[in-house]
This record gives structure tokens, C-alpha cells and sequence, in this order.
């Protein structure tokens, strides 16, 4: 369990200092909504390549991972019509909040970003919710 | 050029991140949230060692006035709590306690997730590319 924590930790500062790296380097902020939603709606066409590219690594390390030095095991549901309701809720929700666990969450929450603190607060508390409600009331997640 | 290259490190790094800390995992993911079953802590230590470094990035910056490639850094963080944001993040929330995923594991996890990281995905890119005009729709004509 203790290891759990640390491996978290760790991977966090991994994840930091990505953010620490697109920020100080290229002047972006590392929010996956954003980079993601602005080549969807092309409202991020201008900087397109930089998106892509990003967004490219991304994918690509967690599956060289699994290939080459260990299986992730990621346990996401089969239902697919749960995937799609949660999938158009993530999308339309970060969008419309402009920002995500990685946008608000890292980066605004690390410049005290008021927007960011509030943002946070509510999908933290909202996903609590959900989980209750569907896993502990309803009975419709595992 | 080198933008690229830099961007292609961040989002691999990011990557690496999400799957040393396994947040690439639904399940841990979701047990943060299940704090009326077997609560995971796992995401909190996450977000902290996330934003250590990111506590250093934004003073660095802000003395440098620049990033180092010469372009600008991001403006000011905007300060108005509107529907927008709380709806927006409510809904977002949701959407994440049900199946674990959010946008940057939902990335990260395309290529393990198989069929359901795929439909997973194109469902949010659909909700992303839905999100303006169902602001315009509904939201704009009273926010505003």
C-alpha cells in the first residue's frame, strides 16, 4: 500500500515536471483538454503541430511500456454504453470549464489560480458523487 | 523544430508519469473517489508531487518574463467563477467518477484500453466539439 503512495508521488513529479518543462520552455500550459479540444473545434489550429506532437507522446509511451517493459493493467469497464455517457460528459464538462485534472488541477492550482481552486473542488466533489450514487446506491458500477 | 521536440518530451514524460503512478488505472482512479468503499489515496500523493514542481515553474517564469524558446508565457489566470466553470466541472466530474478516465489518461490509455478506450475517446472528442455551440446554445444569451 505504502509503495502505492510513493509510486503516485513519484509519477506526480514525473508529471510536474512535463508541465514544468512545456511551461518554462515552449510558454504552454500542460492541459490535455485544451490541447486536445483546440485541434477538435480547430480554435488550436495555429499551433497544431505542437498539439499533435505532444499529445503523440502521450499516447505512445504507455504502450511502448506495456510492450517492452511491463503489462499495465487498466481496468476499464466493458459497458460500452457507460464509456460513451462518461466519455461526452468529460468532453463537453472539460470544455466548458476550460480545463481538466491536468490543466486546473496542476497548473492552475500551482499558481493559485481562483478559477482553478473552485473548478477542482467541484469535480472532485462531483465525481465523489457519482461513484457513491452509482457504485454504493444504485448498484450500476462494479 | 525544436517546439516540437520539446512538446513530443512533455507529453511523453507526461505519459511515463501517468503509468508510474498508475493513473492509467480506472480502477485506482475511481477508488479516490469511493470514499463510502475502499478509499485509495493514491491520486492525492499524484496531484502533490504534480504540483511541487509546478509551485517552482510559475515564479521561475514569472522573473524570466519569457520562455526559453522566446515566445510568451500564459497570461494572468482569469478570476471569474461563472456557470460555465461550475457546470462545466460538475459535469466533468461525473463523467470521471463513472468510468476513471480523464483526459490525459484517456490519451495515455488508447493504445491498452481497446475498445473501450477508443469509443471512450471519440465520445469525449465528440463532447469537446460539441461544447461551443451548446455553450452558445444555452449558456451565453444569460452568462454573458
Amino acid at each position: 500500500m505504502q509503495q502505492e503512495w510513493l509510486m503516485g508521488f513519484l509519477g506526480g513529479l514525473l508529471i510536474g515536471l512535463a508541465a514544468l518543462t512545456f511551461l518554462l520552455v515552449n510558454g504552454r500550459i500542460m492541459g490535455v483538454s485544451g490541447l486536445l479540444g483546440g485541434l477538435i473545434d480547430r480554435t488550436g489550429w495555429g499551433n497544431g503541430a505542437e498539439r499533435l506532437v505532444f499529445l503523440f507522446g502521450l499516447f505512445l509511451i504507455p504502450v511502448l511500456w506495456a510492450h517492452f517493459v511491463a503489462p499495465v493493467d487498466t481496468h476499464v469497464t466493458s459497458n460500452i454504453g457507460l464509456v460513451i455517457i462518461a466519455g461526452l460528459l468529460v468532453g463537453i464538462g472539460s470544455r466548458l470549464a476550460n480545463g481538466c485534472t491536468s490543466g486546473h488541477g496542476v497548473c492552475g492550482i500551482s499558481r493559485f489560480s481562483i478559477r482553478s481552486i473552485f473548478a477542482t473542488a467541484v469535480y472532485l466533489f462531483s465525481g465523489v458523487l457519482a461513484v457513491s450514487l452509482f457504485r454504493h446506491f444504485l448498484g450500476v458500477l462494479p | 523544430m525544436m517546439r516540437l521536440l520539446v512538446a513530443l518530451f512533455s507529453g511523453s514524460l507526461f505519459g511515463l508519469g501517468l503509468v508510474v503512478s498508475d493513473m492509467v488505472n480506472a480502477q485506482r482512479v475511481q477508488g479516490w473517489m469511493d470514499v463510502l468503499g475502499n478509499w485509495d489515496p493514491t491520486l492525492g500523493f499524484v496531484l502533490l508531487g504534480a504540483i511541487l514542481p509546478m509551485l517552482l515553474a510559475w515564479p521561475l517564469g514569472a522573473r524570466r518574463g519569457k520562455a526559453f524558446l522566446g515566445n510568451a508565457l500564459p497570461g494572468p489566470a482569469s478570476v471569474q467563477i461563472n456557470r460555465e466553470l461550475f457546470l462545466g466541472a460538475a459535469l466533468f466530474g461525473v463523467g470521471w467518477g463513472l468510468v476513471g478516465l480523464c483526459p490525459g489518461p484517456a490519451v495515455a490509455g488508447l493504445g491498452l484500453n481497446g475498445s473501450s478506450g477508443l469509443f471512450f475517446f471519440l465520445a469525449m472528442g465528440a463532447g469537446m466539439f460539441a461544447a461551443s455551440p451548446l455553450r452558445r446554445l444555452f449558456l451565453r444569451p444569460v452568462a454573458a
